[in-house]
């Protein structure tokens, strides 16, 4: 079997299994053989676990051959190690964590594997997913398949560069401030964030958890509509994922886009923007307006602060989520502790790495008496401030367009000195986590030979809607299916 | 907005984080950065505003108050970096 023969969808894939035109044995091999082959330059994956997946090829393929046919049934995918995985270490790429293994499956990942799902292994991030470069990760900065001297964004870099080097066909994320969207953009592949609660967050290891959201990562819209029916859902043991009736994600996939209104926040487009990225907004404005969509110009008067907004709260909520680990029921603890605060003090400063130390420090700060009013607080009507913007800007229209990052993908190195300048990488998605709307990045065109990525915001619980916009914008550009040369 | 090495110190004694003396100061000089970048959102008028905890609305679910998950202690403890006899281990607490 040749690469040739194995098409890169999950779509296609799926088709291809059903057809009989290759087993989820071979399929999974295939995807190993490409890891094993390619990914010492990129540094995707923390732990690959061949025997597992092969295991659960083998017991895809029994079900196919016993009569089942779902969409996902013996597809592999690169699963973030952020969510907790029974028998396989989940590290959060921090050392804390760096040899834990959960006693249970997050409800994603039992949703995925119940829908016949191939785990090929665990993805590289930024530490606890804290940061927008990966370089944060214990285990190696994960690097960009389009420049392997440029970041692949964070957090979720691992699972971006893992699909965009055709090392898996989708992988998971999760997103507290923009870190599925953003290596999505920074790396050339798709990514949804959906609406705050669509996903269950049991067993994804929190960071924020009123922003934190798992969601898909692929080549195309029309995979993360196919993973997003297997991932979404209520889920009795997270009390804030949302109780609402079943959707299919592929319904409105097909519809053509006109009479569609899309906003473009003017704000998104102003001076930070680089006048490459600004161009291929443009450009797909005038493609969205040729497939029949309205285009209007309209106002998030508060996305200026967002990025503050967003690290005041997120920082604090990250200060007391951080707090369990201790040294004592799980991950990493000191040598010979003296007593109990040294138990504590020093298990955690050898544990955590310096973002999250500073992150800790940032909340615990803000949350800390005499300046609660002045941060947290303050920070908490900002975001309410933030979210009116957006309700008010879906009044006029269906969908938001602009761009998902300022830039396109940094050398590795060039921000690691200077945190503030990295926060700012996180402008254009920040604001979406804060207002808990859907949000989606695709490709939409290169500068300098690194891809662009464009940012789709929908209005609450409207993810068809999303993917809807960017599966016609994906049926009249190609964009999305660009591969990088070291991905060959 | 500017946090001395004390201030720094001080927070990190209330996260439970170790700090080295050298290291505090780099870290100090770090929070008062972003912090300084920060303070501009005290600059938007807030007054009347209330604070938004959460983005969506939701109501808690209830359900019945029946045993749901069945816990195996020696797998829970599995990946405790210390324990006997079905205990956690610390430094002693109580002379």
């Amino acid at each position: 079997m040749t690469n040739s023969v194995i098409p890169q969808t999950l779509a296609a894939q799926s088709a291809a299994l059903a057809e009989g035109q290759f087993s989820s044995v071979e399929l999974t091999q295939h995807y190993l053989e490409r890891i094993n082959r390619l990914d010492g330059q990129f540094n995707s994956f923390i732990t690959v676990c061949p025997d597992f997946a092969l295991a659960q090829a083998a017991e895809a393929d029994r079900r196919r051959a016993a009569g089942e046919n779902s969409p996902l049934l013996g597809i592999p995918y690169a699963n973030k190690d952020i969510f907790c995985t029974k028998g396989i270490n989940t590290t959060c790429a921090s050392r804390m964590l760096a040899q834990w293994q959960a006693p249970y499956d997050a409800t994603v990942v039992e949703r995925l594997h119940a829908a016949g799902m191939v785990m090929l292994g665990k993805t590289n991030m930024d530490e606890f997913a804290m940061g927008s470069s990966n370089e944060t990760s214990w285990f190696g900065p994960a690097r960009n398949p389009w420049d392997t001297n440029r970041v692949p964004g964070g957090s979720s870099g691992g699972s971006a560069a893992a699909v965009a080097a055709r090392l898996a066909p989708v992988a998971t994320g999760t997103d507290t401030g923009g870190s599925i969207r953003q290596p999505a953009a920074l790396c050339g592949v798709t990514g949804l964030k959906p609406t705050y609660g669509r996903v269950s967050r049991w067993g994804m290891i929190a960071f924020a958890s009123s922003l934190d959201q798992g969601g898909p990562m692929a080549l195309t819209a029309e995979d993360l509509a196919l993973m997003l029916n297997a991932m979404a859902g209520a889920d009795r043991r997270d009390a804030t994922s949302i109780d609402r009736a079943p959707e299919d994600f592929m319904a409105d996939l097909s519809k053509p886009l006109s009479g569609l209104k899309v906003g473009v926040p003017s704000e998104f487009m102003d001076a930070g923007l680089s006048p490459g990225i600004r161009a291929c907004v443009d450009a797909a404005t005038t493609t969205l307006q040729q497939l029949g969509a309205a285009i209007k110009e309209v106002s998030l008067p508060h996305a200026g602060v967002a990025v503050p907004a967003y690290y005041v709260v997120a920082s604090a909520e990250a200060s007391s989520n951080l707090s369990r680990y201790d040294g004592v029921r799980f991950g990493h603890r000191c040598e010979n502790p003296v007593d109990l605060a040294d138990l504590y003090s020093r298990s955690r400063a050898e544990g955590f790495g310096e973002e999250v130390k500073r992150r800790i420090l940032v909340g615990t700060y803000v949350l800390s008496a005499g300046y609660y009013d002045a941060w947290y607080r303050k920070a908490q009507q900002l975001r309410r401030l933030i979210q009116q913007d957006f309700v008010a800007a879906f009044s006029g229209v269906d969908v938001l367009l602009g761009p998902t990052t300022p830039n396109t993908a940094f050398a590795l190195g060039e921000n690691v000195a200077d945190p503030l300048t990295m926060y700012l990488s996180d402008i254009y998605t920040t604001g979406v986590n804060l207002a808990g709307l859907p949000g989606l990045s695709m490709p939409g065109g290169f500068v300098d030979g690194l891809p662009v990525g464009l940012q789709l915001i929908g209005n609450y619980f409207d993810e068809r809607r999303i993917l809807q916009v960017a599966h016609q914008f994906q049926q009249h550009t190609d964009w999305h299916s660009r591969m990088p040369v070291a991905a060959e | 907005m500017s946090l001395s090495t004390t201030d720094l110190l001080r927070v990190a004694r209330l996260a439970r984080l170790q700090i080295a003396d050298h290291a505090a100061e780099t870290y100090a000089a770090q929070l008062s950065g972003i912090l300084a970048h920060f303070s501009l959102i005290g600059e938007i008028n807030t007054d009347s505003v209330p604070p938004l905890a959460h983005a969506i609305d939701a109501v808690g679910r209830l359900r019945e108050d029946i045993v749901s998950e069945a816990v195996d202690r020696d797998q829970l403890q599995a990946g405790a970096p210390l324990v006997e006899n079905g205990y956690y281990l610390v430094p002693r607490v109580i002379e």
